[in-house]
């Protein structure tokens, strides 16, 4: 039980296909509330078959069929484990998880998975359990490794790991993935939930921050610039010295007229 | 100086060799999402490696990719949380797909429509409002509310009114049918959001019940019967009640055979008439609407199709959106001419 708080077993040896008939399947995630799913069977025609899937609206949405070749358990590594309820890191390695349309969606159903609860915050102490998936000559390795954080001469931790299982090489059989139109309604964000646009501010190719300023036109007429006494305005200066003139001129007509 | 330059260096140095490093060098670069601790690494695998030995090869490959993204989670801004460093993660990049599909809005009430449509705002108000008489804050509505005129315990009788009239019981009258009709009104918006007809009402509690209100009161109060109205007696003079639905009538399957053989004959002549059947009025609005719109182009002013287009501008003035109205009427009737 790797997800053990979180999940329910169901131990009853009933017939289930859930790539013929996935009713079933529909039901018990009914009745529990749990939108993802784990089955293992075995058969002569597929032996040691473990299907994960995820169910939107209490339908199947994508639901992957793996083989398992090669399996060690939890209890076979002789190390000490993670606490239960540690949010684990997801690692993936291999070309096909970006090319490969299966394994693009298979990724995305391991991380839905097994990226444990949502946390806006976590404590870096707490960081212990690394999920590592390979994708390689169309086989995946799924290992688990805890996280030992050495000394590296500075703030961050130079890290080591340790496998503590369980670690799994598998096949992928028969996939059932949804359809564009069904993955896209699946997807759908709440208006809310979508950050906000902002306005005028915008990052380049270098992620160096631009924004944009809009401004209104400059008055160039009152703008201050260096005073100096001989760029004065001048028709002022003309009408002073005409005053002075005129009050000067009737001074001495005044005296004029006196004498 | 120069022996200063020597001592740092050896002593990064000694610092390198005794610690390994935290860096990692990649040829594509890890894509990292911080909100999930998620890291993809797409560069190809040395397959060789991979065969010969498997274990340690993906342990170092998972060791590589967790001391990145490790150094990506030690960037982000920390805080102290009871003695505990927390890192703040970002949203997430990476959509995952949701376990059920998103939760259908509430559905809007009569008055949230109407709010809308005028842009009226909900202002945020306030649960304990003072009360002058009592001196005390006191809720605004309910139990012990503020500015209860049921509770008064002196009331001056109006001029207008019956002296002998128990104002006390008028209060607590008219307060509860406004409690009646928002309960009502409550109970009209849950079925108008069902789909479903809304019912009919009686006499809604209302200040001033208008003509129509009454009729439809009257209208329902007759059909409330055992026999739903059959044998309630019509009062002298009264006229046949507005606002309800005509019943469909059938004629009887026997009985009246010339009846019947005039109305198909009636269907066949219509259909074997070559002559169009002219209608006076359609044909007389038709003319003077062609006469009118010559008149226009003669003038060299604007057709009627920029008319139409100005009286969407403005939307304001009746009278163009009458002409507007007139205008598609026209072009609606000159169209089934032909076939007529």
């Amino acid at each position: 039980m790797l997800k053990k708080p979180l999940s329910v077993l169901y131990k009853k040896k009933n017939i289930l296909r859930p790539f013929d008939d996935a009713t079933s399947i529909e039901f018990f995630s009914n009745k529990s509330d749990a939108a993802l799913f784990m089955f293992g069977s075995h058969s002569k025609k597929r032996p040691h078959n473990l299907i994960i899937g995820r169910l939107f609206d209490y339908h199947i949405l994508d639901m992957i069929e793996l083989g398992v070749e090669k399996f060690k358990s939890l209890s076979s590594f002789q190390t000490a484990k993670c606490p239960f309820g540690t949010k684990p890191c997801l690692v993936f390695t291999g070309e096909d998880f970006e090319l490969n349309s299966e394994h693009q969606r298979l990724k995305n159903l391991l991380l839905d998975f097994f990226s444990g609860p949502k946390t806006k915050q976590v404590r870096l102490s707490g960081l212990e359990h690394i999920w590592h998936f390979t994708a390689a000559e169309g086989k995946i390795f799924w290992r688990s490794y805890r996280i030992l954080m050495k000394k590296s001469g500075s703030r961050i931790p130079r890290i080591e790991l340790e496998e503590i299982g369980p670690s799994l090489d598998l096949v992928i059989r028969r996939t059932k993935l949804a359809s564009d139109d069904l993955y896209k309604r699946s997807r759908k964000q709440p208006k809310q939930a979508k950050p906000k646009k902002v306005k005028n501010v915008s990052m380049d190719a270098f992620g160096t921050k631009l924004g944009r300023i809009h401004m209104t036109k400059q008055n160039l007429d009152s703008l201050q610039t260096r005073k100096m006494k001989g760029l004065k305005r001048k028709s002022d200066e003309g009408a002073e010295d005409e005053e002075k003139m005129s009050r000067q001129i009737n001074k001495l007509e005044k005296t004029w007229t006196q004498d | 100086m120069d022996s200063l330059v020597q001592s740092v260096l050896k002593s990064s140095a000694e610092k390198e060799s005794k610690y390994k490093t935290t860096e990692v060098v990649k040829d594509i670069e890890v894509d990292i999402d911080e909100g999930h601790l998620l890291a993809v690494d797409p560069n190809p695998l040395d397959i060789k490696l991979l065969r010969s030995e498997r274990d340690s090869y993906l342990k170092a490959l998972a060791r590589n990719d967790t001391q990145l993204l490790i150094n990506k989670i030690w960037e982000l801004p920390v805080e102290r949380v009871e003695d505990v460093i927390v890192a703040k993660l970002p949203e997430p990049r990476t959509v995952v797909p949701r376990e059920k599909p998103l939760p259908k809005e509430k559905p809007m009430t009569k008055w949230t429509q109407y709010a809308r449509e005028k842009g009226i705002n909900k202002r945020k108000k306030g649960r304990m409002v003072w009360d002058e008489t009592a001196k005390e804050w006191k809720p605004r509505w309910g139990y012990k509310r503020a500015g209860d005129d049921t509770k008064d315990w002196l009331i001056e009788v109006p001029d207008t009114a019956d002296p002998y009239e128990d104002q006390f019981a008028k209060r607590i009258k008219a307060k509860k049918e406004r409690v009646a009709k928002n309960e009502l009104q409550r109970l009209r918006n849950i079925a108008r959001n069902m789909k479903g007809k809304v019912p009919g009402v009686g006499l809604t509690p209302t200040d001033t019940p208008d003509k129509d209100d009454v009729s439809r009161a009257l209208h329902l109060a007759r059909k409330s019967t055992a026999s739903l109205g059959k044998f309630t007696q019509e009062l002298p003079k009264e006229k046949p009640a507005k606002h309800v639905g005509k019943k469909r009538k059938f004629e009887p399957m026997i009985g009246n055979f010339n009846e019947e053989k005039k109305r198909a004959l009636d269907i066949l002549n219509k259909i074997t008439n070559k002559q169009p059947t002219l209608n006076i009025t359609q044909a007389t609005n038709q003319e003077i609407y062609t006469e009118e719109d010559q008149k226009r182009i003669g003038k060299g002013g604007r057709n009627h199709l920029e008319g139409k287009a100005e009286a969407n501008k403005t939307g304001t003035g009746r009278a163009s959106q009458k002409e507007k109205a007139g205008v598609e009427k026209a072009m609606v009737k000159r169209d089934e001419h032909p076939s007529s």
